[in-house]
């Protein structure tokens, strides 16, 4: 008798506790934005990458050092020539939709990430030329000229893999129900209002899993978005105001995790692109010098963002391997900027400086006004909406502009689409033949310090030059409850659901 | 509908009207506290260069967000501005965010509308579908869009603001007009050979004026509260330049830390505002001679 | 009668055409198209152009105007670009939600205009009518946004009472959706409570001075029975159609409040998609507003024509 009631007692309270543990295992992340499309191909928006995350697992992943780990692919190897990329396939994953992934599936994606009408992916790849299918768990990737940031590529919305039959059959619907290989499937989306994963069962690395279900819920608004946080309403937030920080800690039930960004924010200058690159900053690099002079890093940083961010000169943060030591950011010399803007003649610069019209930006801006007008520089601040900042930066309808770059694991991709004569993101029309060299040099060595060696050249032209004025590197700033454990964040900004547990 | 709330006295009757209703209005109390904060608000404005005890874009980095003390008896803001300077000086940007954008629309939806409603047939008809397909869209969603292609400025939020509050004046002129025109003093005037422009603007115009006097307090309050959410959107008064819209919009985001930031621009907005408010009830309660 | 109303309703075909020009007329003259505004950071040329061919982005405008006007009398409204999906199915989904918002707010603007605008009347020129007419002024004379932080700064983070932001379906949770909307309605609301307040104290002072009110009082019946019974039932009507009036001032406002809150309802769809020049989502959504009030305000004008012969002009 006694033994039947206590089983039943102990049955009942185990599993109320397991549902218990069920229900409590739905995490809600706010994000700082509407992610556009979800379709790897087509999507835009950075964050649709993070919720993207936790639906499709790419070919290789990254570590907290920015070093390539694998992911759908186990192993890699060059050819000789280094024209080519073998890779080995992890065996016995499944897409959501139970179809298997293998050799045809990768040659699939990469045909659609460089053939599909309107697909973002296609320019970082294009140097793929085709890929061959040696057997089911193997598949050779050429290329028509030597790429060593490829590996990193593959690493980021390039290298995601979805599942062939359901996108066929989608079409460029795919997005509205992406179908993928990752730990997550897709439940449903209720546009500005939520997108609902849930845990899929067959996952290949099932068991770093502890979460039943993800709510993404967009509130661009940061302090409405902290209010969810601190009332209970939200797990995890994704982007915390560095304003915000102080508050977050006096919160005992809440934690902040913080990590450096590849990213970076700086002025883009008019040197070439149209009728206003005729300015005096535009004109000569001795004003661009004095612009650069005349900004103190380290107390914008201090102002603006509590010191929270990083301050930098290069478009790689001071401690990334590739940042050249040599060049450091330079403190500020009000003296020197003052004779420099007196050998260019132009000792009182009128500088149009483009904003778009964020409250954190337009601070900036105001900071840069304020500490360049000791040098002599009125600068005169022109905010604009985000779509049409960037319509007047495309037609070259600025003097400069206030800018950022989310970032890119390989420096490559912070430099090159940027400063390469012709390239569509060179909005200030910057070209030197050698730089362009150097950095196409740089994409066909492999070593780390071969590549570093070109970076070096390209930074010395860049830092005299000046085409953009490096500023600082935004951190990746989380808030989540103290229930939330096994989050580490990383540097590309991404929420890995892995190790994650709710209590 | 504005007819049956408000009579249509002709004006050749005498002057006694006006006298009679600024009594009327001086006894409705609200209303004079109302007034009283709206010209004060105004003197402030206007002596903004000598009252202002620091230049309102002077930034102090070693004084960001610092709270009130005697140096600074707002305190400063984000940027280590004096919030008090910024305040007297931003005093002009709401005020004139207010006046100017209703000016604007007087001046365009009085003439046009005193047109239409005199004129009648396919000119009143035109001018009215015009009117309603303006009015049919929300006054905000026209003024973002007037404002996202003029470019953020104050300038442009103000004509924004002034272009969309057109349709309801040029409504409200057309209604009294309308309702005017067919009196029998105005037939009388046409009889005799007053060209239309004279019969306009003797005999129609004064007869429109006190609606759209009460209308036009009210407007300048929407405006100023539409500059404030233009702000919030990152369309109105632009950085550095205050604005107590703007200024709202960036405290909103400090409230925790720096909470005098937002109190004192809060405060003034809604006093301004509200001021405009009492001022046109107590015009329209005393404009209208069935009130007793 | 029939012909008022049949003359008022040929009228609206003109008006929303006029509304779907403007509008048109309006987001072309904005500078950069979806195209840029979309392409991302990478502003891949090859991007841009695709986009441009697929949207009609770079033929004249009248040829687009005309294009949008087929689709929209075949039942198309288009489709957003940023987010991939058909007009029609955002405006069926966001619809409901804006207009429970807006429903709402009017019930908080009529439970605190009314009777704030009856008692001002009832007590007319004393502190009463002072008082109630300040308490509903306060909520013209805040922006909207400030309340709407205030609000949740101590509603949801310093008592824990309320979410912060979101929505939650009525099919989902009752409670729940309640507990979502309340704030966004009150801010919403209180705005115009004002003017609710306003027309409920004009008409109940006018009823009030009316014979057959007299009549009741030299009959002997007590004040509130008067008040209630006679004088309210009368006043109701110019009230409630003033409410529906005020349909498109509650839009303007529900614009900012769904931004603050983050309610996936039209203000915020029609705010994205302006910045995002997402055209045919705007074209979209105001069309549906734009009907929606004139057909409100054509009710509104039925009521008034049915009280009063005078105005079937």
């Amino acid at each position: 008798m006694i033994h039947g009631r206590a089983l039943i007692a102990t049955c009942l309270l185990g599993f109320s506790l397991s549902v218990g543990q069920a229900a409590a295992q739905t995490l809600r992340i706010g994000l700082a934005e509407d992610p556009d499309t979800l379709d790897p191909t087509l999507s835009r928006s950075f964050v649709s990458g993070v919720v993207r995350t936790a639906l499709c697992d790419k070919l290789f992943d990254i570590g907290l050092e920015l070093e390539i780990v694998p992911q759908l692919a186990t192993a890699w190897e060059w050819t000789d020539d280094q024209k080519g990329l073998v890779i080995k396939l992890r065996s016995g994953v499944k897409f959501h939709d139970g179809e298997p992934f293998d050799a045809a599936a990768v040659k699939y994606n990469i045909d659609r990430h460089l053939t599909m009408p309107g697909s973002t992916r296609r320019n970082d790849i294009k140097g793929i030329t085709g890929v061959e299918v040696i057997d089911d768990h193997t598949a050779k990737l050429v290329l028509s000229s030597p790429l060593s940031p490829l590996l990193a590529l593959l690493a980021s919305p390039a290298g995601t893999m979805v599942s062939p039959k359901a996108a066929q059959a989608a079409g460029e619907n795919f997005g509205s129900r992406p179908i993928c290989a990752g730990p997550f499937k897709f439940v449903e989306r209720v546009a500005q209002d939520r997108i609902v994963v849930e845990r899929f069962a067959e996952y290949w690395d099932r068991d770093k899993i502890g979460l039943d279900r993800i709510i993404y819920l967009p509130i661009p608004d940061n302090t409405v978005r902290l209010a969810n946080l601190q009332s209970g309403g939200l797990d995890m937030i994704q982007q915390v105001a560095p304003t915000d920080l102080d508050n977050v800690r006096k919160d005992r039930r809440l934690q902040i995790a913080a990590i450096n960004g590849i990213g970076y924010s700086g002025i883009t200058i008019n040197v070439g692109n149209g009728e206003h690159s005729k300015s005096p900053l535009g004109r000569d690099a001795r004003v661009r010098q004095a612009l650069e002079l005349s900004i103190d890093r380290e107390a914008l940083n201090q102002v603006v963002f509590n010191g929270e961010y990083q301050p930098g000169n290069q478009w790689v943060s001071p401690g990334n391997p590739y940042y050249a030591k040599e060049l450091p950011i330079p403190a500020r010399d009000i003296g020197r900027a003052k004779a420099l803007l007196a050998a260019a003649g132009a000792t009182n610069p009128v500088v149009s400086l483009m904003a778009t019209n964020n409250p954190v930006v337009l601070q900036t801006a105001q900071v840069i006004q304020a500490m360049a007008k000791d040098a002599g520089f009125d600068i005169r601040i022109q905010a604009a909406e985000f779509a049409s900042a960037l319509q007047l930066a495309s037609k070259g309808d600025f003097e400069a502009f206030l800018l950022g770059w989310t970032g890119r694991v390989d420096p490559d991709g912070n430099i090159y689409n940027l400063v390469t004569c012709n390239s569509p993101f060179n909005a200030g029309h910057y070209c030197n033949p050698e730089v362009d060299r150097e950095l196409d040099a740089a994409r066909e060595v492999e070593p780390r310090a071969d590549r570093l060696a070109h970076y070096r050249v390209v930074a010395q032209h860049i830092l005299r030059d000046l085409p953009i004025i490096y500023l600082y590197h935004a951190k990746w700033l989380y808030a989540y409850t103290a229930r939330l454990s096994g989050f580490i964040p990383y540097p590309d900004g991404l929420i890995r659901p892995q190790g994650l547990r709710l209590e | 509908m504005t007819a049956a709330i408000f009579d249509t006295t002709p004006a050749d009757a005498g002057e006694r009207p006006w006298r009679l209703a600024l009594r009327r209005l001086a006894r409705r109390r609200v209303a004079l506290v109302g007034l009283a904060v709206v010209v004060f608000f105004i003197a402030v404005a206007l002596a903004a260069p000598l009252l202002a005890p620091y230049d309102p874009l002077a930034t102090d980095w070693r004084l960001v967000r610092k709270p009130p003390s005697a140096m600074h008896l707002f305190g400063t803001d984000d940027l280590g501005r004096d919030v008090l300077a910024r305040v007297i000086w931003g005093a002009r940007a709401s005020l004139m965010a207010g006046l100017v954008s209703v000016s604007i629309a007087l001046a365009v939806a009085v003439p046009l509308g005193l047109v239409s409603g005199y004129l009648g047939g396919v000119v009143d008809g035109l001018v009215m579908r015009i009117v309603d397909a303006m009015l049919a869209i929300p006054f905000l969603i026209l003024a973002i869009a007037l404002a996202a292609f003029l470019g953020p400025s104050l300038i442009n939020a103000m004509i924004a603001i002034g272009v969309v509050q057109t349709p309801i004046f040029t409504r409200l002129t057309r209604g009294q007009a309308l309702a005017v025109t067919h009196e029998d003093y105005i037939e009388a005037a046409r009889a005799v050979g007053n060209p239309h422009h004279r019969i306009m603007m003797r005999h129609i115009l004064p007869n429109v004026l006190a609606p759209i006097l009460v209308q036009t307090t009210l407007a300048v309050a929407a405006a100023i509260l539409a500059e404030a959410a233009l702000s919030f959107l990152g369309l109105g008064q632009q950085p550095p330049a205050p604005s107590w819209g703007s200024m709202l919009n960036i405290a909103s985001h400090f409230l925790s830390q720096a909470p005098w930031m937002a109190v004192w621009p809060g405060l003034a907005i809604f006093s301004l505002v509200l001021s405009f408010n009492l001022l046109g009830d107590g015009l329209r309660d005393a404009l209208d001679p069935r009130r007793n | 009668m029939t012909t008022f109303l049949l003359r008022r309703l040929a009228l609206v075909v003109p008006t929303l055409f006029f509304v779907s020009v403007l509008v048109f007329g309006l987001q072309q003259l904005l500078p950069g198209d979806a195209a840029v505004a979309l392409a991302g950071e990478e502003r891949d040329p090859a991007v841009i152009a695709f986009l441009r061919q697929k949207y009609h982005l770079e033929e004249p405008l009248p040829v687009r105007y005309l294009l949008w006007a087929k689709g929209v009398l075949s039942g198309d409204l288009g489709e957003s670009i940023r987010i991939k999906r058909s007009v029609r199915d955002l405006v069926l989904e966001k619809l409901p939600v804006t207009a429970e918002l807006a429903a709402l707010a009017i019930v908080i603007a009529l439970s605190i205009g009314l009777p704030m605008g009856i008692l001002a009347a009832v007590k007319n020129n004393t502190t009463v009518d002072y008082a109630a007419t300040m308490s509903a002024l306060w909520g013209r004379s805040i922006p909207n946004f400030w309340l709407g932080i205030i609000l949740i700064l101590l509603f949801s983070v310093q008592w824990r009472l309320l979410p912060a932001s979101g929505f939650v379906s009525p099919a989902e949770s009752l409670p729940r959706n309640l507990a979502t909307l309340i704030m966004p309605a009150f801010v919403l609301g209180n705005g115009i409570a004002a003017v609710l307040m306003r027309h409920s104290r004009s008409a109940m002072l006018e009823v009030l001075s009316a014979d057959y009110v007299r009549t009741a009082r030299a009959k002997g019946l007590s004040e509130t029975r008067v008040v209630l019974h006679h004088a309210l039932r009368n006043a109701l009507l110019p009230v409630i159609t003033l409410g529906a009036l005020e349909f498109g001032e509650l839009l303007s406002g529900a614009v900012v409040t769904e931004q603050v809150f983050t309610i996936p309802g039209f203000g915020k769809l029609i705010v994205d998609a302006v910045f995002n020049r997402d055209y045919a989502v705007v074209q979209g959504v105001v069309l549906c507003t734009a009907l929606a009030f004139i057909l409100l305000n054509l009710l509104a004008d039925l009521a008034y024509a049915l009280v009063n012969p005078r105005l079937r002009r």
